[in-house]
């Protein structure tokens, strides 16, 4: 008998189908024997309205059988607003909802990707969590599923077995107890569950698989490439970035993999762009010559190659100017913070100095687009540093100015802000998120500091970074919230089109949730936390060292400078060591 | 140099590949069969590609024609199977030939149009249908340039011939001007809704059946 996985991807298949995870976990799941894993996105609003009113449930693309024909329906949770379209998914499924209505098996309702690291708003709905990097785990969950289907087990049976697989939370057994204030007293594990639950990753990454055969879509798709994975993790430590922490240790490809990679996934694909993924492109060690390798293959069949994450450096610009030979588009930085002080306190290791030098190379160049990317409302920003924003712009402009190649084309130098939202399993999991009024009077502030008309100021509204900023550090009781704001019509809130601020107060009210609570308070020390059932392998006396260290302004080394002791090693068996 | 030329089907769920798309698709699919394509020169180089009469969205072709560059010289005796090879379900290569006849030589599209009537066919379907064509003038709003603006599809219209009919459903074929001006088959739908709207079909399909020259010649 075939198992059957359903792999869902919360929103449309243009984004989906960009995903590069989703592409190596459905690759894994289709080379074991015995399984058949197929592709299943949200519908868009007007597709849904017609499935519904046909009577069609959702199905899987492969086949077109309906997704609750499936045993195992898995859901990536990559972004917090995608939450409300898996329970909609689930719906249009004719799928229950909630765990607790879903007694037998299958379906068995899965979830994985960076928001599993706090489960707890999804807890009432799906029946298990894959923490960590799915590359391993998920063949052995299907492994474990199939024989207890095989072998009559119930769904708790299983479940209770399957908790004992390594990265695997079970939500239904722990038991979460409440102060009066609404902090949480306790959370115990019941028949033995792990707590916390360790998060799994590719340990040898150079032998971790990568699809060079892949789906490629016939309608163009947001990231419509192929994309090569140069390492897993991060070595440097911004505080506010949860990817940063959440995939340490560093792992790393090596260039003669990767450039294998690129011609095996190039030459069966067709395309036309290779993009070079990762945290921070700049820190991959061998990044020259494996450019150097890619440029020899792609240029003479006309491959463009396309390095995001770039950091603000003169490396970074010739690096740019070889790879984009022709054209010469926009450059991207992102100091996140407008002042230096502020940019310690996060720990974002990019000085003025340098960003002004890397401008000045690219406009001796020839480029003329710089987009600058901030956050508003971190921790300890002053109306000093919003106003440095400002400043920083204006030095761009003036290093324009002076050095610019042909000032006839002009300057468009692009000011971005979003409101900073303190995410589980950084230094900043204890901080406050500033009140939406307060980024508001800060966007008005910076905006009548930009004086120059070459320079274009762009702000997020910060609904969307308030219902996230809930979201992100929620705990169970959120599931009530979720459910009704799907029962009203809540999907695809990632798309503005469909995001309803109205609609996610109305159900806070509704559920007596306050969510400034989850938002907007700073937390004491030693609270217990939601996602404390989880482990990205970082330890929390490090976490609290470097909150400490943010709010006295001090920087931390990098991995490759300095150890910092976080804790991540211990997540490497074999001798192996981080960043090797 | 000569061109060389596609000669390919657009069916089934292929009819939903847009033409931006189906361009893509083409491109993809000359890298994956080895077959490298010219590019144009200048700051922004593209693949030389040109098809003869793009296709709107939902309507099928058995008569698709493309030019195409390639790199190296002559055409590898197997490209029809290896862009098969590499091409989705439903875009199939029939041919591929070099050919010196320009596209603008097309002057007639031959088209089936299959007109669907849920609750059966409505009475003298075919003798109200071949009436309203042959009206001297039926004006339909025709997306231009500079909005829409009324145009007179009849005299674009060539022979009509009844290909079969059921309980349900009736197709014809119909001989359209190609180019110069362009007469889509949706137009024929849309001129029963206006001057006959009790004939208006539940569902209506399109499939390009050949393509014809000036002198009604099969245009390759
Ligand atoms: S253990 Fe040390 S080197 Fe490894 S990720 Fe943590 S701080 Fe970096």
């Amino acid at each position: 008998m075939h198992t059957r996985v359903a792999l869902c991807f919360p929103d449309t298949y243009e984004i989906g189908m960009s995903n590069i995870g989703l592409r190596i976990l459905y690759a894994i799941a289709n080379d074991m024997p015995g399984v058949w894993c197929e592709r299943v996105f949200a519908p868009w609003g007007d597709m849904e309205e017609e499935m519904r009113r046909d009577g069609i449930p959702l199905y899987a693309l492969e086949s077109g059988d309906p997704v609750f024909m499936f045993d195992i329906i898995a859901f990536s949770l990559g972004y917090e607003m995608a939450y409300t379209s898996v329970l909609n998914m689930l719906d249009l499924a004719g799928v229950p909802i909630r765990a607790s209505d879903r007694t037998a098996l299958p379906p068995l309702v899965v979830a994985g990707g960076t928001c599993a690291y706090n489960p707890e708003p999804m807890a009432d709905f799906i029946d298990l969590f894959i923490i960590g990097e799915g590359e391993e785990v998920n063949s052995e969950l299907i492994t474990a599923y199939a024989e207890a289907r095989d072998a009559g087990l119930t769904k708790e049976e299983f479940l209770r077995r399957a908790a004992k697989i390594p990265g695997i939370y079970v939500p239904g057994l722990y038991d979460v107890k409440y102060n009066e204030d609404g902090t949480i007293a306790s959370i115990e594990p019941r028949e033995g569950a792990p707590y916390p639950v360790v998060k799994r990753i590719a340990e040898d990454f150079e032998r971790a698989p990568y699809p060079v055969k892949t789906i490629i879509p016939t309608t163009e798709v947001v990231h419509d490439r192929t994309a090569l994975e140069l390492f897993r993790g991060c070595v440097r430590g911004c505080r506010f970035c949860q990817a940063g922490f959440a995939y340490r240790p560093v792992r790393a490809r090596s260039p003669e993999l990767l450039a294998e990679q690129a011609r095996e996934a190039l030459a069966f694909s067709g395309y036309e762009e290779l993009a070079l993924l990762s945290l921070s492109t700049s820190d991959y060690r061998h990044l020259g010559p494996l450019c150097d390798a890619l440029l020899d293959y792609c240029t003479p069949r006309k491959v463009s190659l396309s390095l995001p994450s770039l950091r603000a450096d003169n490396f970074s610009v010739e690096l740019m100017e070889k790879v984009q030979a022709v054209r010469k588009t926009g450059l991207t930085f992102a100091p996140e913070a407008g002042s230096q002080r502020l940019r310690d306190v996060i720990n974002k290791n990019v000085t003025e100095e340098d960003l002004l030098n890397t401008c000045r190379i690219a406009f001796e160049g020839g480029w003329s687009a710089v987009k600058l990317y901030f956050m508003l409302g971190l921790p300890t920003e002053t109306d000093e540093d919003v106003l440095a924003i400002a400043e920083l712009a204006e030095k761009v402009l003036q290093v324009w100015k002076k050095h610019a190649k042909n000032k006839n084309r002009g300057v468009r130098i692009t000011v971005s802000t979003s409101c900073f939202i303190p995410k589980p399993h950084t230094p900043f999991q204890w901080a406050a998120q500033v009140p939406r009024d307060e980024y508001r009077r800060r966007v008005e502030l910076l905006r009548g500091a930009i004086k120059s008309r070459a320079i274009t100021y762009n702000w997020h509204d910060p609904e969307t970074s308030y219902i996230e900023a809930v979201l992100s550090r929620g705990d169970r009781r959120l599931g009530a919230v979720l459910e009704r704001v799907q029962k009203n019509g809540g999907k695809l809130e990632a798309w503005e089109e469909y995001f309803s601020f109205d609609r996610w107060m109305e159900a806070f009210r509704a559920c007596g949730l306050d969510p400034d609570f989850y938002a907007l308070r700073e937390r004491s020390e030693d609270e217990v936390f939601p996602w404390n059932v989880t482990s990205v392998g970082v330890s929390r006396a490090f976490f609290r060292r470097e909150w400490e260290a943010a709010l006295g302004g001090a920087v931390t080394p990098d991995c490759r400078v300095q150890c910092t002791g976080c804790g991540a090693a211990a997540l490497l068996k074999g001798g192996r060591r981080c960043d090797e | 140099m000569s061109r060389h030329r596609l000669l390919f089907t657009k069916t089934g769920r292929a009819v939903y590949i847009s033409h931006l798309d189906l361009m893509r698709t083409f491109q993809r699919a000359f890298a994956r069969a080895s077959l490298p394509l010219r590019h144009t020169e200048g700051f922004n180089p593209h693949p030389v590609m040109n098809f003869a009469l793009p296709l709107s969205v939902g309507t099928a072709s058995v008569c698709e024609l493309m030019d195409f560059d390639l790199l190296a010289e002559p055409l590898p005796e197997d490209t029809e199977k290896r862009l098969n090879d590499a091409l989705p379900e439903g875009v199939r290569v029939l041919k591929a030939y070099d050919s010196e006849r320009r596209f603008s030589e097309i002057k007639w599209v031959c088209v089936s149009v299959r007109l669907e009537y849920d609750k059966g066919l409505p009475r003298d379907l075919t003798a109200r249908l071949r009436a309203l064509y042959e009206r001297e003038e039926v004006l339909v709003p025709k997306r231009t340039k500079k909005g829409t603006a009324d145009f007179n599809i009849t005299p674009h219209i060539g022979a009509l011939t009844i290909l079969s009919q059921s309980d349900c459903a009736l197709i014809f074929e119909a001989r359209l001007s190609a180019q110069n001006p362009t007469l889509s088959p949706a137009l024929l739908v849309q001129a029963i809704e206006l001057y006959e709207p009790d004939l208006k079909p539940d569902f209506a399909a399109f499939t390009r059946l050949e393509l014809l020259d000036g002198a009604l010649e099969t245009f390759r």
